[in-house]
């Protein structure tokens, strides 16, 4: 093959690649795009819980995104922490009941006032702090906003924000 | 075109287009396999054939099966197992194969480490091997899903929320994944297209590409000895067959392969038939509940030695001690700096490391499906610690080995 000619090949090769390449990202992303949440998975959002029945130290586990939600009234002689929410004046756990280290949902003995995750052994104590076993993190607060007696989950309300801005939830 | 003579028959007619003769010599009566090999040599068409078993009775599961969260659930354990006839067959040949293929996917490779079959020449087959490996583990964890019961749907939780990638808390990355925040339907329906579709697939591919690994280095035998095939085919072709170090695939290497294929059968057909149950875990005859973990999550048993690796660590070490424990096989030809190919009972040190191995992986499956508490915590680190070490070790063990 001539030199020229050689050229002019890898130029026309250069292009059509260069092309295919162009195509094939957006290939790529109409891919990623389908593999989403739908948008009306997404939009299944606001659960609204009555806590004006909530009995002390008994776990109430309620759903939201598919997702269990642990409501705990805190009873007197649980420690009062920065991550209860206060309703009038009593303090509940709010959170996601997932264990933070691969999501099993842990059971709360409350004999022990403690949750347990069956799956890898891990430990949290009625404010949702980890102590003991894998979980690197406490249990997960989910956006909530306080309405009265009862709890709008999905809306993040004033202190949820305040919660936020101590950096209490990351 | 090409110049066409009348044929004399269909075979001629069909070799004049295909070369069918060429073919069949080149693939079958001329491939040449050592004589020198024992019964582990007949795992590679043991396998082939059991994923034979598992696509024709995954065919038959497909025609009734209904990927739905609403549906799954009672598609099999209803619809198939009561109201289709022969379903039950079906779906215990797909569960048993699914599970024994493992068992034999372990022995093939454990017999490739012992044998030293994956260097000098043979490491394509090792690496398209893993492959394999990989894709069949993608493609029982996607099977796994399907019945959508509660294994299926924990398992399926807990997997996923691997690709969080610890501390980086990629939630989004897993949301994706699943198309939904949790396993739902979208996970369902996409788990069931890698499951019958995609992967399939792939694994089809993989396996003739493994084939193509074969034939340049070609089959071990048990002394790890570099026969010259030209002079041995040579031999055997001349009828000095008994001077010969080679037989060919077809019909001689075949006829040991299928007697120890039918002893095989007559063990899975045993449990398909009285023992099905081992494949089938009692919790995932509850259907799928997202508000209820069962007390205790495993993985099936193939699974359970990686499992074990990333349990008794904290959250991010056990993740990257998972991670290593998945990939670190795949390096295996090239972490082995030994040059000698032979079994490992003539390899020294090579030989004690090789059943370190073997049993550190048998106590990391046991310890596996125990509940993680107390002692079984202890012993848990110290095995995954061990499986860790273990690829250091060899590469001092190997630099030491001399030369044989």
């Amino acid at each position: 093959m001539k030199k020229n000619e050689h050229d002019r090949r890898n130029l026309m090769g250069l292009a059509l690649g260069g092309f295919t390449a162009l195509g094939g990202l957006g290939a790529l992303y109409a891919v990623k795009r389908t593999w989403d949440p739908l948008p009306s998975v997404k939009a299944a959002g606001f659960t609204t819980i009555d806590l004006s029945g909530a009995e002390e130290n008994v776990l109430n586990i309620e759903k939201w995104r598919g997702k269990p939600i642990f409501v705990l009234k805190k009873s007197k002689d649980m420690k009062p922490d920065d991550r209860d929410v206060i309703v009038g004046s009593d303090r509940f756990h709010i959170s996601i009941g997932l264990c933070t280290h691969l999501g099993c949902i842990p059971a709360y003995i409350s004999d022990e006032k403690k949750f347990k995750c069956a799956c890898h052994g891990g430990e949290f104590d009625s404010s949702g702090h980890q102590t003991f076993g894998p979980p690197p993190s406490p249990l997960e607060i989910p956006p909530f906003k306080v309405n009265g007696t009862t709890l709008v989950l999905g809306e993040e309300g004033s202190e949820f924000l305040k919660m936020k801005a101590a950096g209490i939830i990351a | 075109m090409a110049k066409f003579e009348k044929a004399k028959s269909v075979h001629e007619w069909l070799d004049q287009r295909l070369a069918i003769n060429t073919l069949q010599r080149v693939l079958s009566t001329e491939y040449w396999i050592p004589k020198d090999i024992n019964f582990l040599w007949a795992m590679g068409l043991v396998l082939a054939v059991t994923f034979g078993l598992l696509l024709i009775s995954g065919i038959f599961l497909l025609m009734y099966y209904k990927p739905d969260v609403a549906t799954a659930f009672d598609s099999v354990n209803y619809t198939i197992m009561t109201e289709v006839g022969y379903g039950w067959l079906w779906r215990h040949i797909h569960g048993v194969a699914a599970s024994v293929v493992f068992l034999i996917i372990y022995i093939h490779m454990f017999t490739g480490i012992y044998y030293g079959s994956y260097k000098k020449g043979r490491e394509m087959i090792w690496i398209s091997g893993m492959l394999l490996f990989v894709t069949f583990s993608a493609e029982a964890f996607s099977g796994y899903m399907l019945p959508w019961g509660q294994m299926s749907y924990w398992a399926g939780m807990v997997i996923t929320n691997l690709f969080s990638g610890g501390s980086l808390e990629a939630y989004g990355l897993v949301e994706w994944i699943r198309g939904d925040y949790v396993p739902g339907d979208a996970f369902l329906t996409r788990f069931f297209m890698l499951h019958v579709f995609l992967l399939p697939l792939v694994i089809i591919g993989l396996i003739v590409f493994h084939f193509g690994t074969l034939r340049i280095p070609h089959v071990n035998n048990q002394e790890g000895e570099e026969i010259d095939f030209d002079e041995a085919a040579k031999l055997y072709k001349e009828g000095k067959k008994k001077e010969s170090k080679v037989i060919p695939f077809n019909p001689v290497f075949l006829s040991k392969d299928v007697f120890v294929l039918g002893i095989y059968f007559v063990l899975f057909f045993y449990l398909v038939f009285f023992h099905f149950e081992f494949a089938m875990d009692p919790v995932n005859f509850d259907t799928a509940d997202g508000l209820k973990t069962p007390p205790h999550i495993y993985p099936e048993w193939y699974f359970l030695w990686s499992y074990e690796i990333l349990r008794p660590f904290s959250k991010d070490i056990g993740l990257i001690a998972f991670g290593i424990a998945q990939v670190a096989l795949f390096f295996l030809p090239f972490i082995d700096r030994s040059p000698n190919v032979a079994p490992a009972h003539k390899r020294g040190l090579f030989k004690i490391w090789f059943w370190v191995f073997i049993v550190d992986m048998i106590i990391l499956t046991i310890l596996g499906k125990l509940p993680p508490q107390g002692i079984f915590n202890d012993l848990g680190l110290v095995a995954a610690i061990v499986f860790l070490l273990l690829g250091p070790a060899l590469v001092v063990v190997t630099l030491k080995e001399k030369k044989l």
